[in-house]
């Protein structure tokens, strides 16, 4: 370790103990009820910093901390009782007990407890309900197929209760439909459950779809930690971009990146005479109209304005009510799908209904524009 | 060139003779203790009228095997065969002899292959012992067990036990350092201890390579029976020294043909414990 400490890079040390740095340097806060991901080539140290998470793999030095306890700290029983009732772990290679039924497999925490047999497959049989192999629970495991093998992977973490679960590349073995499928459940549950997930994962895709955050690692040290978007959009350094420069950007990017501000809006109650001078002060053709509550209304065009004031109607007569209108977290791939069949702007809503940004004609394109330009620049530096 | 004469066999000579003056009292309670659990065996297959002997062990090939009846049946002919040629008491005595061996080699054997697959240490010391036990020829071990033991049943156990343990070590070692990484993890992961472990996760899916051991040793015990009639072991094996004495191959090739049919019963029986 003072090898480490004294700056030498990891091939000095290798030269001169014969033992590679695994990790060093890592520092992070999982949150309650959180994705949270550890992403990064093979030999990156996510697997190994997982294991260390629940000790399978003994760091030298540091602490890990689970609410204020020090996992480090502990001894080797109160270890054990974390590892049977607090932390549990999903394998790559689904490891399942070859010699063992579903059920059992699925029960094995439990009988590590000493549960009684009754009420450890009461247990594994909920577990196994939630993950969907109802019907499954005395087949061996090598009659199930893969995508169905980590499922009872994952229904034998689940059944302990864990506060937290380890993912160490819990779908990387299966196929790419599957795998998908998998990855949309797995958010399901989460939704009902609110574990505190650790997963790990090479892919990007998997590491953006599913990760509240994201740690992408590096050599054993952690180029970036944020939000999928923060990582794509403003990568910490060169290793992280060129890392995030293959990704469909069409597909991370939403409305609320793209959008610009709904300026001027106009409320439903200030009149026609307010909006129409509003638009002449603004050289524009056209208006947002919002309720108090700042919730959208419709769409004025000005000259239903002035026919609408000619005609003595109220504002609320003209008010257009189709128009095209997305929510925030709509990605851009569907916003341009939304954008060819209208050459009107498309207004951005949040949960509440509230109007907060405006996708125009340039946008879109202006976004895709500079990732485009983005990614030439990155293939520049590659060439130098 | 003349190299210095190492005194190695002396060495080990002396060292034979001073275990069996020191420990006299021990190997003389071993001796009664090993006699006593053959004769049990030896006893209780001579009291069974032969032919029920037959339907029973073919009830049991077809309970092994899984109601295969060619088994059942094949097992059967075959111990009539040995009643017909009127080798049935031999018989029987060689299986007593090797049932007794082969458990205690076991008994040993998979416990110590456990702790060798555990201990890195235990591994590096026993390997070497076990090539030597493997390689020395059989005959070699005879010497020591009449010296300890004088002549007869126990002696040729006590060798058979020596000669047919090593399989029954590595193979153990070998299944249980083969228990892929990852469902030690998971046992780990859930919080086993390490004899929830062991009995829980590592023996059996190790299972397949230990019965794989267990069937060697059997096997090498058979061999090794045969062998200890040397020694005045009884049996089958003294029947085959018997033909040889006198030149009779009648005599020999009957024993041997005896020999043969327990071996492929006692392999296929072993072989069909091994879970698919």
């Amino acid at each position: 370790m003072s090898y480490v400490e004294e700056g030498l890079s990891k091939d000095e040390i290798f030269n001169k103990t014969g033992q590679t740095v695994g990790l060093y340097n890592v520092s992070f806060d999982v949150y309650e009820g959180e994705i949270f991901v550890l992403m990064g080539l093979s030999g990156s140290g996510k697997s190994t910093l997982l294991r260390c998470l629940n000790r399978l793999i003994e760091p030298t030095s540091g602490s890990i901390q689970i609410d204020d306890e020090d996992v480090t700290k502990a001894s080797k029983e109160r270890l054990r009782l974390i590892r049977e009732k607090q932390i549990s772990m999903v394998f790559q290679n689904f490891a399942l007990l070859p010699h063992r039924t579903i059920i059992d497999n699925v029960a094995y925490g439990l009988e590590i407890q000493d549960f009684a047999k009754d009420e450890r497959h009461e247990k594994a049989s909920v577990a196994i309900e939630t993950v969907g192999l109802k019907g499954h629970e005395f087949s061996k495991p090598s009659q199930l197929s893969g995508g169905m093998q980590q499922r009872v992977g994952l229904a034998r973490a689940l059944a302990t209760d864990p506060e937290i679960l380890l993912m160490d590349e819990a779908f990387s073995a299966l196929d790419p439909l599957i795998r998908s499928e998998m990855q949309d459940e797995l958010l399901e549950l989460e939704e009902n459950m609110q574990k505190t997930i650790v997963f790990v994962s090479h892919d990007l895709d998997e590491a953006l779809k599913l990760g509240d955050r994201i740690a992408l690692m590096k050599d054993g040290e952690i180029a970036q930690i944020g939000t999928a978007e923060e990582i794509l959009t403003n990568p910490a350094d060169d290793y992280v971009s060129k890392f995030v420069a293959g990704v469909d950007k069409t597909k991370i990017l939403t409305a609320e990146n793209v959008m610009k501000r709904p300026d001027p809006v106009v409320s439903l109650k200030s009149g026609l005479e307010v909006a129409l001078k509003l638009m002449e002060k603004h050289g524009i053709s056209s208006i947002y109209v919002v309720d108090k509550a700042k919730r959208l209304q419709g769409f004025l065009k000005a000259d239903d304005a002035v026919r609408a004031q000619k005609a003595g109607k109220t504002m609320e007569d003209v008010v257009i009510k189709e128009f095209p209108k997305t929510t925030v977290d709509t990605p851009l791939q569907d916003l341009i799908s939304i954008r060819a069949e209208t050459d009107k702007p498309i207004a951005v809503v949040n949960e509440n209904e509230k109007l907060v940004g405006v996708i125009v004609r340039g946008s879109i394109l202006a976004a895709l524009k500079t990732t485009e330009e983005d990614d030439e620049e990155q293939e520049e530096e590659v060439e130098q | 060139m003349i190299v210095p004469q190492l005194p190695i066999g002396s060495v080990v000579e002396s060292l034979v003779y001073w275990i069996s003056d020191t420990f006299g009292f021990i190997l003389d309670l071993f001796s009664a203790l090993f006699g006593f659990v053959i004769d049990i065996f030896k006893d209780v297959l001579m009291a069974m009228p032969p032919l029920l002997f037959v339907v029973l062990i073919a009830a049991i090939a077809y309970v092994v095997g899984r109601k295969d009846w060619k088994l059942a049946l094949g097992t059967g002919l075959g111990f009539i065969v040995i009643l017909s040629m009127d080798l049935w008491e031999y018989s029987m005595e060689t299986i007593a002899l090797v049932i007794s061996s082969a458990a205690l080699a076991l008994i040993i054997g998979i416990p110590l292959g456990i702790l060798a697959a555990k201990s890195e240490t235990l591994y590096k010391v026993l390997r070497p012992i076990l090539d030597l036990m493997q390689t020395m020829p059989s005959f070699v071990y005879l010497i020591p067990a009449v010296i300890f033991f004088g002549l007869g049943n126990v002696p040729g156990m006590i060798a058979t036990v020596v000669f047919s343990m090593p399989p029954a070590i590595r193979l153990t070692t070998l299944g249980i350092t083969q228990v892929p990484k990852e469902l030690v993890e998971v046992a780990d992961a859930f919080g086993s201890t390490p004899w929830q472990k062991l009995i829980k996760v590592e023996i059996p899916v190790a299972l397949k390579t230990i019965m794989a051991g267990v069937n060697q040793c059997i096997m090498l015990a058979l061999s090794m029976v045969v062998i200890a009639s040397m020694i005045g072991a009884r049996g089958l094996g003294y029947q085959v020294l018997i033909g040889i004495q006198r030149v009779d191959i009648g005599v020999g090739f009957e024993a041997g043909l005896g020999i043969v049919i327990i071996a492929i019963v006692l392999d296929r029986l072993t072989q069909h414990l091994t879970p698919k």
